[in-house]
């Protein structure tokens, strides 16, 4: 008997401790946020959706390498030393046109690997996180920004210095045996080394176009720097032999070291 | 306001009509409101906002919308139901709840039917939902259906007589069945109410109807018959669209209603708790509606507190609590009517 009245009561009470928890909570501040009102502050190194300044990409394709979910595609085209793509922000010298820079950010898994090997700093992930699409297509973010245009005249224009320098190789092929006696009977000829790159160190004086020298000046490479100021009797043999825009320069540099160091961050 | 009806009208026929529909003017706007309020309530319960969107302020028409849809949806019969009981199931169920409002007093000036049984009526009349709910969960032919179908006519024998019983605590006291006379006797200050009367005999006696009552609408911890989290939706498993919105409407009346049994019989109607300071016909309308909406706050309160029983649970209580409580309770009033008088 008294078990029963016993659990009566203690059925009555303790709906009663019951009601009153509920009836705190009922003035308790909701825990809700109205996300799309109300927008929680990410953390500060939070990782979403991916962004790429190209501006500093210099196309070096580490990002991709290092994508576990290969989400990365990149695709360049090597510059002609006669175009200056810039400098990135952090003092890279950019040597490629990165015509395709797609990153697939339905595949990707924003682990952040490809943010750490990029020396420029260029590839981030962002805190925007609101970016679902209808099509599937659209995830696809292409950050390159050159036109097809743009990407069929870099090409052509590689495709030209690479046959230019072909055929400059083989004229510095067709001079070798011609340069080579030359050398020979004239030790003094040492400073001659027109090949104004080894002794680049200083003055380089093949700060003008066509830059890179070719095969040709290889030979001269025994020259001491001390050269720089002489005014290369001997460099003819070498023009000789060769095309004509090499023909063209060789003697115009020549003429500027006496005037000043040129700048010289063309040099490789 | 019958009176009244009839000198502007001059048409019986038509002034019952209208008395009949005036209910509904409070019904309607209820159900759509009481959704949305047990909604925010039960949401701040569990530290939620709930709907905050649709209309604006805090979600307001969020029901609104949601009755929109209903009516949109397919009028959808199972082909294994019995589709003319099937059909018929939500009508007697909404005719149900809907019926009891007849002998409601709503205020001083409007009572449906004066009828002296008022009472009796309407604890009568508002057994007959479960008809309409174990039709619905015959006539679907769903394992879910008649499982909530069952357990609520098992429900039935357990909650009906400790209502019958306790309301006949309160007869004891107030010599009448006649739901307005009940009310004017409790006409005075808070104290006049029959819950503070024979303390604390009819105290005990709201009490036990209270919780019999949330047996009778099926709320939570009583929703046997409907138990989202193991009988899918119970009786109304197989309806959709517009009869399950009837079905859902008859639920909010049929809480609005057992609560206004509550308000009448034991919190004093629809008199002003401060005597004859703001009383009137139309204070009188705002002091039933607004004691009604307290009581269901309870019942939502409870709803959101307690987890569902078990059958035999249920009975348990029936049976083996409320009864023999209200038994106690009318022997205590009838020796205490018997001794001191009414």
């Amino acid at each position: 008997m008294s078990r029963y009245f016993r659990g009566v009561w203690d059925g009555v009470y303790t709906v009663l401790i019951g009601m009153k928890v509920t009836w705190r909570h009922l003035f308790t501040r909701a825990v809700t946020i109205q996300y799309p009102d109300v927008k929680v502050k990410l953390p500060e190194r939070a990782r979403n959706r991916l962004y790429v300044n190209m501006d500093d990409c210099i196309g070096c394709d580490q990002c991709a390498m290092a994508c576990p979910v290969d989400c990365i595609t990149i695709e360049t085209v090597k510059s002609t030393p006669d175009v200056d793509l810039g400098l990135t922000s952090v003092g890279t010298k950019k040597r490629l046109y990165v015509s395709q820079f797609d990153i697939d950010i339905a595949k990707c898994c924003y682990c952040g690997l490809c943010v750490y090997p990029c020396p420029t700093e260029c590839i981030k992930m962002t805190d925007v996180y609101e970016f679902s699409e209808y099509e599937r297509e659209n995830l696809v973010y292409r950050f390159a920004v050159m036109t097809p245009a743009e990407i069929d005249a870099a090409k052509s224009r590689l495709v030209a210095y690479d046959k230019e320098q072909a055929a400059k190789k083989a004229a510095a092929a067709a001079a070798r045996p011609a340069a080579a006696p030359a050398r020979g009977p004239a030790p003094a000829a040492s400073p001659s080394s027109p090949a104004p790159k080894p002794a680049a160190g200083g003055p380089s004086p093949a700060a003008a176009p066509t830059t890179t020298p070719p095969a040709a000046p290889a030979p001269a490479a025994v020259s001491t720097p001390a050269a720089a100021p002489a005014t290369t009797p001997p460099a003819a043999p070498a023009p000789a032999a060769g095309s004509t825009p090499a023909a063209a320069t060789p003697p115009a540099a020549p003429s500027t070291p006496p005037a000043a160091p040129p700048k010289n961050d063309t040099n490789p | 306001m019958k009176n009244f009806l009839l000198e502007l009208l001059n048409n019986e026929a038509l002034v019952y009509v209208l008395m009949a529909l005036v209910p509904l003017i409070w019904v309607i706007p209820f159900a759509l409101f009481g959704v949305w309020w047990e909604r925010k309530i039960s949401a701040h319960m569990q530290d939620r906002l709930g709907p905050m969107l649709t209309g604006g302020w805090h979600g307001w028409s969020q029901t609104i919308a949601d009755a929109v849809k209903l009516l949109q949806k397919e009028d959808l019969v199972p082909a294994a139901a019995d589709k003319k009981l099937f059909v018929l199931a939500p009508y007697i169920v909404f005719a149900g709840s809907y019926a009891a409002y007849a002998a409601i007093p709503f205020s001083a000036a409007f009572v449906g039917a004066e009828i002296n049984l008022g009472l009796f009526y309407v604890i009568s009349i508002s057994s007959l939902v479960v008809v309409g709910l174990i039709l619905a969960g015959w006539a679907s032919n769903s394992k879910w259906s008649l499982f909530g179908a069952m357990r609520s006519a098992a429900q039935i024998v357990s909650y009906e007589v400790p209502v019958a019983l306790s309301i006949l605590a309160v007869v004891m006291v107030v010599g009448t069945f006649d739901l307005q006379e009940i009310n004017q006797l409790q006409t005075g200050p808070v104290w006049h109410w029959l819950v503070f009367q024979k303390f604390p005999f009819l105290f005990l006696a709201c009490v036990i109807y209270f919780l019999a009552s949330l047996a009778e609408v099926n709320r939570t911890p009583f929703d046997l018959p409907e138990s989202e989290s193991e009988l899918v939706a119970g009786y109304h498993t197989e309806y959709s669209g517009m009869r399950f919105a009837l079905m859902y409407l008859a639920e909010y009346a049929n809480m609005f209603a057992v609560s206004a049994i509550v308000v009448t019989l034991f919190f004093g109607g629809w008199n002003s708790p401060f005597g004859e300071f703001l009383s009137g016909p139309w204070w009188g309308l705002f002091w039933f509606l607004g004691k009604g909406l307290a009581v269901i706050f309870v019942q939502i309160w409870l709803r959101w507190t307690l987890p569902r029983l078990r059958v035999d649970q249920l009975t348990y209580i029936g049976w083996k609590v409320l009864i023999p409580f209200s038994f106690a309770i009318i022997l205590g009033v009838g020796a205490w009517v018997l001794a001191a008088g009414q």
